[in-house]
């Protein structure tokens, strides 16, 4: 039995490759370790009755082109996007965001009429530099070192669009990219809640802490998205982050493409320097004219593919690639909706992202725990209630919530995470929850805990890394995942990469898969089954 | 008809550099020093009865040859070429000779030497294509503004020809966190602690922060490190001497109130006696933040300028603390004929950093230390010394119970590297960044006046629209450590400076 292409695994990304793959006319199979699909982006039923998004659980950055493409809504998936938002204060008082900018300028009015002015010029500042970083995203990255007419080509394409600026907002740009989201955030606010509102994008999957020069850009990676043409805007997938990569699977198996679940590739098939399949664990092969791995850059040259198969430096790079992790996840199923004493009843708050640290210096102190290595004793939460917007998931009037937790280091003074370790972390989000939320405890029917130590285990994201590899500039672009092999090629020939790790990186995107797929298809003369980047919109 | 061609504000050793490469071409040149003497953060004072220290910056590594041999400045020195010594609280030290640890003595591990070696060829290659850039005006991202086209064609060929892997290397290290690339080459926590140290000295970073090689390759882009005989003071008053020698007037205990503005054009300076200077140029090589805020004030300048000068960080986290012995210390063996650093691994200066982030002083300071008087004699009675060290980290804003608490922490740090040495001080001096900034005019005790960061280098330094020296205001030019390359006892920024003036000049 042979393909054309073998995808290792069956996350996001791998299913986006594989769609456009099998559209363009390729034999494609999918590789998947676990008994289900989805990778980081699954609906999963571990209490009877309740689905929990138990990884990532909220869509905004998958790319609109994709959706279109692979007919994603055909097949069933449905973005809600939620309403607004809240950081409820240590003092008793809170700072509520909703989907509307001058209804959240009125609302910072509320803290400081000074940032209220500042919101505008804020919000278009960001705006700028994203404009800017956007189309960046599907687009495979150019080697500055190299004068391929290709890679000069998308050189100039940046040049230009960075020149299309005005000079002092090239500056601007420069200046941003290199600063903490807290140093940047000073420019233009005084009051500590709404810094510490607006700081969250830029320390969310990251080891950085707000005070991390660097951070800024991190806010820019999770402003790219949109929801609906709505820049910026989140969402929830009805049904949960699985209906996602349920909906690729769908869309694959209409263009003939196959998956297969519960089998894990022990190692990749490379016979003189060429990728020419992969050996399941128990021995089976699958043989298949290009392997593309859509795990991160770590697990897939450090521990399926053999050593001698690769360039010393290439390895060494991958050995320094940072993939540190830096957050966990508490998910719950709820008997009701919890009362936080701060928020007025039924206030649009509880249908976004609620978070309990309502300063920057909280945040950047739960970061020093993470150095430390130990997970935070005063941890930053995004916690949402996704079922006071798409009631499919639980049982009437049940609820299902979803913690992320910053910061969990990969590992506990240098040593594995023990149950023990699980439950104290578990332990340390519900009682912050709950000085919130009087009574909380006693909604609680189930919950499941998960470390970097889980993350690894089930998804395979090394040390627990959502993103597949750090966000900072050494590990950005033509740099991503290490330089020289920015392009989704690898030293092997026909062994691809299509993985978070790659450009342009984490969260449930799709681009990575997205231009991986096109590298490969511009590789084999074929037409792009894909709508061009943008077109969308 | 104005009597000077430039005044210039500040006698600092930027002040001077630019006052002289003016005054070579023919210019004539007014200095004021607010203090007695000129050579702001370059000086000597005596301290104590019978102990002189360097009072600010107590080791030279930056001096701009430019400006030495332009000058034609003929320093003697106490040492050159200094060691430097990785301090280990059991007595096991490292000991980084020739040039930036060419070779290392002590006990460390072959695998080490050999990646150290690899790692400190590469750091030294990259350090050499940058350096040119602190000889240059910073160039602009722009078209017709004046940018110094051949060098950085020279440069852009410098950086080619680094080859394809290195350039990759180049680029990918260009902005990462020091912490990180220590720990991908070295075991050693002794060296990678030292080499922490040096990246962060004098910046408002931890070793984990992103960013933070940059600086360890611009203090590689420097020289050796030496000691000037009769500390710092004896190179500022070289540089004075050499410049009034060119014809150039320096005017000490003469505050410069305001800067004159007419017309939106800058004409001259309002002493703080009433005294009123006329001048073609107004040179200003005191702190920018200063300069626009308080000498030509916002009624005169944009709200975008007035923003961006206030938004300049300028966070001085270093003290320099003096103290006077009256025996000789012993930090466990240790050649106090080198620098001797407390840096025990890249965790303890991290450590060291973090409380700093909420305004609190370290628990664990780290610090580096030069005891003068062990090179040369004549700074402390027979007998005794004096010991120079700066200590990081330390909050701008210290009040005197916590001044006293710090203290007490970096004794009790000195005790365990040298035990007893409690017992030698006879005086002990510290001064914070408050200090600093009152006697020295190192805004937030910052001693770049701008914090060195990549968000303040180059085009961005001190801040978007002023770079190149030069300022909205036409006849009012920078010259000052806040300005590209940034500070150090260096005098680069200040002989860039006048060079852009005399080719301005030239152009029209």
């Amino acid at each position: 039995m042979n393909y054309d292409a073998i995808i290792i695994g069956a996350g996001h990304n791998g299913l986006v490759t594989a769609c456009y793959l099998a559209k363009a006319g390729l034999k494609v199979v999918v590789v998947e370790k676990n008994d289900w699909i989805g990778g980081a982006a699954v609906s999963r039923s571990l209490y009877p009755g309740f689905t929990y998004s138990n990884c990532s659980y909220v869509s905004s950055l998958l790319r609109p082109e994709i959706m279109r493409d692979l007919e994603l809504p055909k097949y069933g998936l449905q973005i809600l996007p939620y309403e607004g938002g809240a950081v409820l204060q240590q003092d008793g008082g809170y700072l509520a965001m909703y989907r509307d900018h001058d209804a959240n300028r009125r609302e910072f009015a509320r803290h400081s009429k000074r940032d209220a002015e500042a919101y505008d010029r804020y919000s278009r500042d960001i705006l700028r530099h994203c404009r800017f970083i956007r189309p960046l995203l599907m687009r495979t990255p150019p080697d500055p070192t190299s004068f391929r007419p290709r890679d000069l080509n998308e050189l100039m394409y940046i040049g230009k669009k960075f020149f299309g600026m005005t000079e002092t907002e090239r500056y601007e740009m420069v200046r941003f990219w290199a600063m903490s989201i807290s140093d940047y955030l000073d420019e233009y606010f005084e009051h500590p809640v709404i810094k510490a509102y607006l700081a969250v994008s830029a320390i969310i999957g990251t080891a950085l802490g707000p005070m991390s020069p660097g951070s800024a850009y991190v806010l820019l990676h999770h402003y790219m998205g949109d929801v609906d043409g709505n820049i910026g805007a989140w969402g929830f997938a009805r049904g949960g982050m699985g209906s996602i990569t349920q909906a690729m699977s769908k869309s694959l198996a209409a263009s003939g493409g196959e998956i297969r679940a519960g089998k894990s590739v022990d190692r990749v098939l490379v016979k003189n320097g060429r990728a020419i399949g992969v050996v399941l664990d128990g021995g089976d092969e699958i043989h298949g004219k290009l392997v593309v791995s859509n795990m991160d850059v770590k697990r897939t040259f450090l521990k399926t593919v053999e050593e001698k198969e690769l360039p010393p430096a290439f390895v060494k790079q991958v050995r320094n690639f940072k993939i540190r992790g830096s957050s966990g996840k508490v998910n719950i199923a709820l008997d009701g909706v919890p009362n936080f004493k701060a928020l007025p009843k039924d206030s649009p708050c509880y249908r976004g992202d609620l978070h309990f640290t309502d300063s920057i210096e909280r945040m950047e102190k739960a970061y020093d725990d993470w150095k430390a290595g130990r997970w935070s004793r005063d941890p930053f939460q995004d916690t949402m209630i996704p079922t006071l917007i798409d009631p499919t998931m639980t049982p009437p009037g049940k609820h299902f919530m979803s913690c992320f937790v910053q910061y969990a280091p990969p590992k506990i003074n240098g040593g594995e995470w023990t149950d023990k370790d699980r439950d104290e972390f578990g332990k340390t989000v519900i009682n912050q929850i709950a000085s919130y939320a009087p009574g909380f405890k006693d909604l609680i029917l189930h919950m499941e805990v998960r470390t970097p130590r889980e993350l690894e285990r089930e998804v395979g994201l090394t040390e627990g890394n959502i993103f597949q590899g750090e966000l900072t500039f050494d590990q950005l672009l033509f740099n991503r995942p290490v330089p020289g092999a920015s392009q989704y090629r690898s030293p092997i020939k026909d062994l691809w990469m299509c993985g978070s790790s790659t450009h342009p990186g984490g969260g449930v995107m799709g681009a990575p898969g997205r231009n991986a797929a096109a590298e490969i298809l511009r590789d084999l003369k074929k037409p792009l089954p894909m709508s061009d980047a943008y077109a969308v919109l | 008809m104005p009597s000077y061609d430039a005044i210039i504000i500040g006698g600092g050793t930027n002040g001077l550099a630019a006052a002289g490469r003016l005054a070579k071409a023919g210019r004539k040149v007014l200095v004021f020093e607010s203090a007695a003497v000129a050579g702001g953060g370059a000086t000597t004072k005596e301290f104590a009865k019978g102990y002189k220290v360097s009072a600010v910056a107590h080791l030279l590594n930056l001096l701009d040859p430019r400006v030495e041999q332009g000058l034609g400045l003929h320093l003697s020195f106490a040492a050159t070429n200094i060691s430097t010594t990785a301090l280990s609280p059991k007595g096991d030290h490292l000991v980084l000779q020739g040039n930036y640890g060419e070779t290392i003595a002590g006990s460390l591990s072959e695998a080490d030497r050999t990646s150290w070696e690899d790692l400190r060829q590469k750091l030294l290659r990259f350090a050499a294509v940058l350096r040119p850039f602190k000889a240059m005006t910073t160039p602009r991202l722009g078209k017709g503004v004046g940018n110094e086209i051949i060098k950085l064609a020279g440069l852009g060929l410098k950086i080619r020809g680094l080859g394809r892997d290195d350039l990759r290397e180049f680029m990918r290290l260009m902005l990462i966190n020091v912490a990180d690339v220590l720990d991908d080459e070295l075991k050693d926590d002794r060296l990678k602690g030292v080499v922490a140290f040096d990246t962060v000295l004098g910046a408002h970073l931890g070793p984990r922060s992103p960013n933070s090689l940059l600086l360890l390759l611009n203090r590689l882009a420097g020289e050796t490190l030496s000691l000037p005989a009769g500390g710092m003071g004896s190179v500022a008053a070289a540089m004075a001497k050499a410049v009034q020698a060119l014809g150039v007037d320096i005017r000490v205990n003469a505050k410069v109130k305001s800067v004159n503005i007419v017309g939106d054009k800058a004409t001259g300076v309002t002493l703080q006696n009433g005294d009123v200077i006329d001048a073609k140029t107004v040179i200003s090589a005191i702190n920018p933040k200063t300069t626009f805020l308080d000498l030509v004030g916002p009624r005169h300048l944009d709200t975008g300028i007035v923003r961006r000068a206030g938004n300049i960080l300028m966070r001085g986290n270093a003290v320099k603390l003096h103290l006077a012995l009256k025996g000789t210390p012993d930090f466990k063996g240790a050649d106090l004929k080198t620098r001797l650093v407390i840096a025990p691994s890249v965790r303890a200066v991290e450590d060291a950093f973090n409380p700093v982030k909420y305004g609190e002083f370290s628990e664990n300071p780290v610090m580096e230390i030069v005891i003068p008087s062990a090179f040369e004699e004549g700074l402390a009675p027979k007998g005794h010394h004096v010991l120079s060290a700066i200590v990081q980290y330390a909050p701008v804003v210290m009040d005197t119970k916590a001044r006293a608490a710090f203290l007490k922490r970096i004794m009790a740090t000195l005790e365990t590297y040298a035990p007893g040495i409690g017992k030698l001080v006879v005086k002990s001096e510290m001064l914070t960044a408050e200090d600093l900034e009152k006697q020295y005019g190192f805004v937030g005790g910052n001693w770049h006046h701008g914090e060195l960061a990549a968000e303040q280098m180059l085009f961005l330094r001190p801040f978007i629209g002023a770079a190149q020296y030069e300022t909205a205001i036409p006849g009012l030019r920078l010259a000052g450590a806040g300005s590209h390359p940034g500070g150090g006892i260096s005098g680069a920024a200040g002989w860039n400076a006048a060079e852009r003036i005399l080719k301005s000049e030239g152009r029209r």
